[in-house]
This record gives C-alpha cells, sequence and structure tokens, in this order.
C-alpha cells in the first residue's frame, strides 16, 4: 500500500499526467460531440458511434501517460532514487504499474461515460440506452481495456526507457502495424486475428456491423478477448521486471 | 561500517572497477579518492545495489543493500544532484521519498529547514542552481536520519560558499558521529574534511590509511635519480638506510637530499644521468602517487590549475 502512495505523489506531482489525462477525454468526447453534430436528423445515432473516439485515440494518449511515467523516471534518473528507497525493484515497478492502470481505469469510465452522456444530450431522440451485456462492454469496458493498455505501455517504458523511443513504438504499432499486417499475403489476416489491440476491440465491440471502422476479427469471445488482451499485458510486464532486475539501474 | 571485498565491475571491455576491497570505519568520515574516471561513482552506485557488482560484494553493517528494510534510514546518499524531476517540487520529492520508508511527512519541512530551502520548498526543482539542488540532494539524504551516508563529489561545480558550506556540514555529521564516505577528486579538499582516506585509480585500491599518514607521505620531498647503474645505486642508497622506489628507469629516493645522494654515487663511481630533487605541492604528489592510474590523461593539466586555485 505504501508503494502505491509512493506512485500516486509521484504520478500527480508532475504535470504531465493531467494534460494527459485531460486530452484523452478532449479526444473522447469531442469525437463523440463531433459524430453527435454530423449525423443527419433522420438517421440514428448509434451507442458504439458514440465510443469511437475513446477506443480509436483516447487510448493512445492514454498509453503515452503511462509510457512517460516510467521514461520520465529514467531520464532524470529519479528511477535510481526509487531504487535507492526501494531495492526490490519488482514491487516497487508493479507499483507503478498499478497506479498507472488505476488512473487509466477512471480516465476511461469518465470518458466514455462522458461521451455517452453528451450524444445522449446532443439527441435526446435517439437510443443510446444500454440495452446489452455487448453495451455495457462498450462503454464501461473502456476503462479496463485503458487500464490494461497502460500496463502495456509501462512495460514498454520500462524496456525502452527512452521517451521518444517508447512513445514512437507503441503509436506506430497500435496506429499503424496492426493494420498493415492483414497486407501479408495468406497469413497476414490469420496473424491479424491475435493482434492485442485487435483482440481488446474484440471485447469493446463485439462482431456487430456498424457505421465506422470495421469489427475486430478475433474468433474470441468479448470475454475472453478481454482476458488475452489483460495475458498480453502481464507477459510484457513481467518481462519488463525480468530485464529491470538484473540491469544496472 | 562499510565492507567491500574483492569489489569488480565490468562494462563490456572496461574494467571500471577491479578487486576492490576496503573498509569504512564507524563513525568518523573517509574520503573517497580518485581521480575522474578511477571508478568512484561506479562503487558508490554498487555500495546503493543500484549497479551489481561483477564479482565480490559490499556491505553496509554486514548487510548487502537490499537486505536493509527500509534503506533510507540505514543509508542516505547524495550520488547526483540532479536526480530529480525537474517539473516536481522540492517539497514532493522529498514526500515520495519519505513515504517509501515511512518516515514521518514532518520529517520532509525538518530537513528543508537544516538545508535552508524552506522558502522555495514548494518551487520546482528544475528551477534550482547547482548550489540549491546539492542543498535538496542532502536533505534527500539526511530524510530518514540515517547512520551512513556516502557523498559523491558534494563540492564538484560550486561556489566558494558552497563548498563551505558543504564542509562544514561534513564535518556537523561527523560530530554527530555518523559514518560519512565522500568522495572527491581534490586531495586538498579531502584533507579538510576526513580522517581516513581510500584511495583508488583506474578502479583499483592505491592506498588506505589515515589522512595524516597519506597526506605526509604524499608531501614527502623526493629525488628522483637516473643512472645506467641503476641496481647498484638502489643497493649502495638503500645501505645508507634511505627510502628507495623504483620506476621506469629511474628510482625516486625518499629521506635524503639530493647533496647525499650524489655523495653517495661519486664514492661507489656510480655514474648518473639525472639527479633531481621533487618538490611538489600536496596535488602534485598526489597526481604522482595516482599518476600511472589516470585514465584520462588530456585536461589534467588544465585540471591541476584548477584545484591549485581551488586550494588557495
Amino acid at each position: 500500500m505504501n508503494l502505491l502512495a509512493v506512485e500516486r505523489i509521484k504520478l500527480f506531482s508532475t504535470r504531465s499526467p493531467w494534460w494527459c489525462a485531460l486530452i484523452t477525454l478532449a479526444l473522447t468526447i469531442g469525437f463523440a460531440a463531433i459524430i453527435a453534430g454530423a449525423t443527419p436528423a433522420d438517421a440514428q445515432l448509434t451507442l458504439p458511434a458514440t465510443q469511437f473516439g475513446g477506443s480509436q485515440f483516447g487510448i493512445a494518449v492514454v498509453m503515452v501517460l503511462a509510457a512517460l511515467a516510467v521514461t520520465t523516471e529514467y531520464r532524470f534518473n529519479t528511477i535510481r532514487t526509487t531504487f535507492q528507497a526501494v531495492p526490490h525493484r519488482s514491487p516497487a515497478l508493479v507499483a507503478k504499474a498499478i497506479v498507472v492502470a488505476l488512473v487509466a481505469l477512471v480516465i476511461g469510465e469518465i470518458a466514455a461515460f462522458g461521451a455517452l452522456g453528451l450524444g445522449m444530450l446532443m439527441r435526446p431522440n435517439d437510443d443510446l440506452g444500454l440495452h446489452t451485456a455487448q453495451d455495457w462492454m462498450n462503454v464501461a469496458g473502456l476503462g479496463p481495456v485503458f487500464a490494461l493498455s497502460a500496463v502495456l505501455a509501462v512495460a514498454l517504458g520500462i524496456l525502452i526507457r527512452h521517451s521518444a523511443g517508447a512513445i514512437a513504438l507503441l503509436l506506430i504499432y497500435y496506429l499503424a502495424v496492426e493494420e498493415l499486417v492483414q497486407l501479408i499475403p495468406k497469413v497476414g489476416a490469420h496473424i491479424h486475428e491475435w493482434l492485442p489491440f485487435n483482440v481488446a476491440n474484440k471485447f469493446l465491440r463485439g462482431s456487430a456491423v456498424v457505421d465506422g471502422p470495421p469489427p475486430s476479427d478475433s474468433p474470441l469471445s468479448p470475454g475472453w478477448a478481454l482476458a488475452y488482451f489483460a495475458g498480453i499485458a502481464i507477459v510484457f510486464l513481467l518481462v519488463a521486471l525480468g530485464v529491470a532486475k538484473k540491469r544496472d539501474a | 561500517m562499510i565492507e567491500a571485498t574483492g569489489l569488480t565491475k565490468r562494462y563490456g571491455k572496461t574494467l571500471a572497477v577491479n578487486n576492490l576491497s576496503f573498509s569504512v570505519a564507524a563513525g568518523q568520515v573517509t574520503g573517497f579518492l580518485g581521480p575522474n574516471g578511477a571508478g568512484k561513482s561506479t562503487t558508490m552506485r554498487m555500495i546503493l545495489g543500484l549497479d551489481n557488482p561483477t564479482g565480490g560484494q559490499v556491505t553496509i553493517g554486514g548487510k548487502k543493500y537490499h537486505q536493509l528494510k527500509e534503506p533510507l534510514r540505514t543509508v542516505g546518499a547524495l550520488l547526483d544532484a540532479k536526480w530529480v524531476h525537474p517539473n516536481r517540487s522540492a517539497r514532493a520529492h522529498l514526500q515520495w521519498m519519505a513515504k517509501s520508508n515511512r518516515i514521518p511527512v514532518s520529517r520532509v519541512d525538518e530537513v528543508l529547514d537544516t538545508v535552508g530551502l524552506t522558502n522555495v520548498a514548494g518551487k520546482r526543482a528544475g528551477g534550482f542552481s547547482l548550489g540549491m539542488s546539492q542543498r535538496l540532494g542532502i536533505a534527500a539524504a539526511l530524510l530518514g536520519d540515517p547512520e551512513v551516508l556516502l557523498f559523491d563529489e558534494p563540492v564538484n561545480g560550486l561556489d566558494p560558499e558552497g563548498i563551505l558550506w558543504i564542509r562544514k556540514f561534513m564535518h556537523r555529521l561527523a560530530e554527530e558521529g555518523r559514518t560519512v564516505f565522500v568522495s572527491s577528486h581534490l586531495l586538498s579538499e579531502m584533507a579538510l574534511t576526513a580522517s581516513n582516506l581510500v584511495v583508488i585509480g583506474r578502479g583499483e585500491l592505491i592506498s588506505q590509511s589515515s589522512t595524516e599518514d597519506f597526506v605526509s607521505r604524499a608531501a614527502e620531498n623526493t629525488v628522483k635519480v637516473r643512472s645506467p647503474q641503476l641496481a647498484e645505486l638502489r643497493d649502495a642508497l638503500q645501505r645508507a638506510s634511505a627510502g628507495v622506489v623504483e620506476e621506469a628507469n629511474a628510482l625516486v629516493v625518499s629521506g635524503m637530499d639530493s647533496d647525499k645522494i650524489g655523495e653517495i654515487a661519486a664514492s661507489n663511481r656510480i655514474v648518473l644521468h639525472e639527479l633531481s630533487p621533487q618538490t611538489g605541492s600536496l596535488e602534485q604528489a598526489f597526481m604522482q602517487i595516482t599518476g600511472d592510474s589516470v585514465e584520462y590523461h588530456t585536461g589534467l593539466d588544465a585540471e591541476a590549475q584548477h584545484v591549485l586555485e581551488s586550494a588557495k
């Protein structure tokens, strides 16, 4: 518990987490506003459409926040002070991952419900109720997906240590690589089915065809999709802990 | 209190610290002296468990660093004053450190007061001058009221006022009965603060002794002699009970002046090629002792100049 408090003080005593949180909220909720505003009066604004901003853009900013939480420690060498205060490195780094994940979870929930609320306000006559389990996952699920993405980003931050490198890798992978893999002949589509963010999308949006980006082609059920995404994040974190333990700080 | 045995650190092909053994006595200020690049910082990082030794080990009060429970309460360290997040306030920096070792938050204001940073406690640490950063680093080291304190080049880059402040502070810590291990590349500085000296060069131990011994040895006047009959000369000088140290193609004679050496050589019909008294300052002598073990010779003269000026 003590270590969690330490990481909380560290995270909130600098400005970048606040900025990243604000940008995430602005992107997610703002995107919902744009879509709601652009939907013709005679058409229906759908619930998944209010959530595109979060699952497509907000997640990237949350990963930047998470990666920076670690890489700035390496950049300014406060990681050494940290390991000096807490010589057992794994608990210290796990505490950081947990705190960052919790912050990402909160940001995700505020963003998702904020976006939905704004959609309801702007389109009071459209059906934006949470009727099915998938509807709930689509909105409330954004928090857990943000949290796991944050863990993944923390792990990558520990491994790479440089802000620019870690962020570039995360964003290029998230925004381009998963899509481009599909272009590989024959096997591309099969690989794509198992790539983490594609699988996370399956959890959020199921396989219902709605307007916007195509649904995930993952063969997993939404529940297993989340478990798979969590597994990948945890494996990355474990590898990062192993490396950090052996490495000179 | 601090005990290093066979400590070795290798970075790729470079041997930064080689089979280093020394001990730091409790309740005293021990200087850790060596030229730049001698491996002082690496050794300090290994003491704190930040770098893993390639071989050997170092213990504090019989325990390895990671075996210490709440280590900030046992060992306080200032390795680099710039190890602070520039956008975090001085107080927040100390707060998270205090929290991590269950040190009461009231202690944060206490140490800020001790180093005189109370007025700027809420300011971002990135805007601090080097002297202020150094004070913050010392506040962080004192946070857990530790028995052992480690400082790496604490006066480096400070103005005279800052140097004086640090020097007085070290004395105060020693008077309080704490164990202080402080590194420096300036012998003159160490002569003023430390009662014991661990001297290293190129990662190897050169000597461990009391500062008094080291200074008297370092400040000793010697005579350098070159001769084609070096072996005979050495025997003759040793019979006359002079201290003789062999160098490359020369002897460094101590405890005897050049007149007497010349007379001994003449009476033994030994040809001399050089007979030069070596009188030097403390710093020059120190460089002579560690001279072979300086890693980077470039800029040594400039550094010597700087050293001599700061010694004034």
